[in-house]
């Protein structure tokens, strides 16, 4: 915990104290932590002098913001209207069905988490689903055990 | 530095690559290829490039707009005309470098066609029948230059217009922009003069300047593909239109999902500076101004104005009442220009070539081209730009090579969430932001999704209610509390559970949010509903009165069945795929449904080998076992 306010407080120090910087300030926090603490978001209406109701509304108003933790693996499904039409619902539904979580939740193991976006811009390979950071083109939802096999086969051993 | 020098500099390396003896690869590298695994076929063919100790020139470019041939690789070879080859894969990437550049032999099998280039630096591929009809201004270079090298983009005389304009006066170049009747490409198709010159005559001194890249609209990725191809086009118009009205200060407001189009941005601003495009007495003039990106965190609402330049200044996102125009009460308080990146992209080249040149193409009242991201149930999926004034039909068939596995067309969903379903019928409807408007659609920022007779309307319709009820700011009434609503009686309606007085009550209550809201998001946000129920009523009513859904993709109504004729006996594929358990191999040998257990994954049907295609999907809702 003490690591964890000492980075917010290391990170916050870089920033000037003017509320422009409110969302740049959570993006990166969320970049380093991989999601935003309630301590963090109260760190940083301390710092800025905002309101803490504030800080919390523009930390859930926006959707990219995560105030739960997430996995090795973020698994997000796109939901785009090309994506919706070639079944990304059903991909969705396979992954929540394989790793046993719903959609916003983590596995016990940390591994995985899932999410849905709408649109990557990648409406040409519908169905598309991004695990950290890469995309899988034309993932269909029978495909999805294969995808999960391969991705825990890639774990570090540690 | 003065221009004609940076120019000089910028032909010169472009000559010393085009004239070299070395052969050279371009390999197109948008979020769309990389996604396919263009990085890994650049990965090979450098493998096999050092292997054999040949001396190549690999580049990665942007998008050239024919996505469904990604990964796309075009090979310069002194003595033959450019090859594109199209779906390469890592193995054969190897082979091709081998037996281009060292057999002599181009690979015929793989090649896509011949690439011609024009005089202008723009290209197409005879074979693919699509590029050469196309009109490109926003998209000219996109796949051809290297987006991360300014002189790529200044040897195609980039920066030629901001140079022209810092000798214009202000006032003149207002009227160059209004004579060419440029509309915001954004979706609006408000008129750009008219946006700059009220900026421009504001009060307030401190004036800023945003390019709108908040592509949020769920299937579009036009202003992506623009971003990462050839960014210094945008940047361009930018600084064009910032010194015409005046601004010192400008912010381009991205995406959070496009990792790919920032990197190349934020690279591309900092070229631009090196070069004096940007910062501090630009090009000699005296004129400073600066560029910086901003990204958004997922909202959008921020495509609005008065959310966006919100967003910026670190608040919740929320519209507010109109006037006073951004134009007078902006960022900060301050007067602000806010346009689409493809609006800006065209100003380079109206400031280029004339405000004549532009007028010239297009319709009465829409000029130029209109870009669009042609997706969903289409064979030939990809950016298509087109003039203003070409109608759907072409759009489909002649770019977009018709409807998928060649199934009836049932009709177009343009404009995303603020747009609208146009049925098949409609299709001879030339594509400006007048006609579509006529029709209940709009323009939008230009997605256009093809749908088949495998899409159901009241399930579309569902999709984006879905998307913009989570999407809504939250401070009219109406939409916050309506689209909920409309978005529950949708969901009745698909399950089969709505009574027949519920569509009109939809239709009324979608009326009811186009009035009682204040911004773009709530006034359209109803036409997927109003245009649906317009056009396709009978399917609205056989979901509520027969309880089928036509199309049967509203899982609650139908169920998958497998035809015994077709059911190969050997094959176990459905039965080790059903996540429910729910096949079972009967006593004559075919596999049969347990329609109570079936959870309707989809599964069964999507690995029933294509040859046997027992599993089929039939109307009804819950059927008693066979």
């Amino acid at each position: 915990m003490e690591s964890e306010r000492s980075l917010v407080k290391e990170l916050l120090s870089s920033y000037e104290k003017n509320r422009k910087n409110l969302i740049i300030i959570l993006r990166e926090l969320q970049e380093k932590q991989g999601y935003l603490s309630t301590e963090a978001l109260l760190e940083v209406s301390e710092y800025l002098g905002l309101s803490s109701s504030e800080v919390f509304g523009i930390a859930t108003f926006y959707k990219k913001f995560r105030t739960r933790p997430i996995g090795y693996f973020p698994t997000t499904v796109c939901l785009g209207t090309a994506c919706y039409l070639a079944g990304g619902k059903l991909v969705l539904e396979a992954f929540e069905r394989e790793l046993e979580i719903k959609e916003g939740e983590i596995t016990e193991d940390k591994v995985f988490s899932l999410s849905s976006a709408a649109c990557f811009g990648c409406c040409t390979q519908a169905p598309v689903v991004n695990v950290k950071g890469k995309i899988y083109p034309k993932l269909t939802a029978a495909k999805v055990e294969e995808v999960i096999i391969n991705l825990k086969n890639d774990l570090p051993k540690d | 530095m003065i221009y004609q020098k940076i120019k000089e500099e910028a032909i010169l390396e472009w000559n010393e690559l085009v004239y070299s003896h070395k052969p050279r690869v371009l390999v197109g590298t948008a979020t769309c290829g990389v996604a396919v695994g263009a990085e890994e076929v650049i990965a090979s063919m450098e493998l096999k490039i050092q292997e054999k100790n040949l001396q190549v020139d690999v580049i990665r470019v942007g998008c050239l707009g024919v996505c469904y041939t990604e990964p796309l690789v075009i090979i310069f070879k002194e003595g033959n005309p450019p090859i594109a080859y199209g779906k390469i894969t890592p193995d054969n990437a190897g082979k091709l470098v081998s037996k281009y550049f060292i057999d002599d032999d181009p690979c015929f099998d793989l090649a896509l066609g011949t690439l011609e280039l024009r005089e202008d630096g723009t290209g197409y591929i005879p074979e693919l029948e699509r590029m050469d009809k196309e009109e490109r201004i926003v998209l000219k270079l996109s796949g051809l230059i290297d987006p991360e090298n300014i002189n790529h983009y200044i040897a195609f005389n980039g920066y030629e217009a901001l140079n022209k304009a810092l000798h214009m006066e202000r006032g003149l170049l207002i009227k160059e922009i209004k004579d060419s009747k440029l509309r915001g490409l954004g979706g609006a198709g408000f008129p750009t003069a008219i946006k700059m010159e009220a900026t421009y005559k504001a009060q307030e001194t401190e004036r800023y300047i945003i390019c709108n890249a908040d592509e949020g609209d769920p299937g579009a990725f036009m202003d992506r593909v623009v971003l990462e191809s050839c960014p210094h086009q945008v940047i361009e118009g930018i600084v064009i239109s910032a010194y015409t009205v005046g601004s010192k200060n400008g912010y381009i407001y991205t995406r959070m999902e496009y990792p790919l189009a920032i990197t190349r941005l934020k690279k591309a601003i900092m070229q631009a500076r090196e070069k004096g495009f940007l910062g501090k007495n630009i090009l000699g003039s005296g004129y400073d101004f600066d560029l910086e990106v901003v990204t958004g965190a997922g909202a959008f609402v921020c495509g609005e104005s008065s959310a966006l330049t919100a967003s910026i200044e670190g608040r919740r996102p929320m519209p507010r009442v109109r006037p006073p125009r951004s134009t007078e009460v902006g960022l900060f308080g301050k007067p602000t220009l806010i346009n689409n990146v493809k609006t800006f992209a065209c100003i380079p080249a109206i400031v280029n070539q004339g405000s004549k040149w532009f007028a010239s193409l297009g319709t009465d009242k829409s000029k130029g081209t209109a870009v669009f991201s042609l997706a969903g149930k289409v064979e030939k999926p990809g950016l298509v730009e087109v003039v203003m004034g070409t109608t759907l039909r072409e759009v489909i068939y002649t770019f977009g090579g018709g409807v998928k596995g060649d199934k009836k067309l049932k009709g177009v969903q343009i404009g995303g969430p603020s747009g609208g379903c146009i049925p098949a019928e409609f299709i001879d409807t030339p594509i400006d932001f007048d006609s579509l408007k006529s029709l209940g659609s709009m323009m939008g920022s230009g997605g256009l999704i093809v749908l088949d007779d495998n899409t159901c309307m009241v399930d579309i319709a569902k999709y984006f209610l879905f998307f913009l009820k989570d999407e809504s700011c939250g401070k009219c009434s109406f939409c916050r509390v309506g689209l909920s609503q409309m978005f529950f009686i949708l969901e009745n309606i698909s399950r089969g559970e709505a009574n027949p007085e519920d569509i009109d009550t939809l239709y009324s209550l979608a009326e009811d949010v186009q009035e009682g809201s204040l911004c773009g998001l709530g006034k359209t946000a109803a036409n997927p509903i109003l245009t649906t129920i317009k056009y396709f009523r009978e399917e609205y009513q056989a979901h509520v009165g027969e309880k089928i859904c036509p199309a049967l993709v509203c899982r609650d109504l139908m169920h998958y069945y497998i035809i015994p004729e077709k059911c190969y006996r050997g094959c176990e594929h459905c039965v080790l795929k059903c996540s429910a358990k729910a096949i079972s191999t009967s006593e004559k040998g075919w596999k049969i449904v347990d329609q109570e257990k079936c959870t309707k994954c989809g599964n069964c049907l999507e690995v029933c080998p294509i040859e046997y295609s027992a599993v089929v999907t039939k109307p009804g809702k819950c059927p008693i076992n066979q």
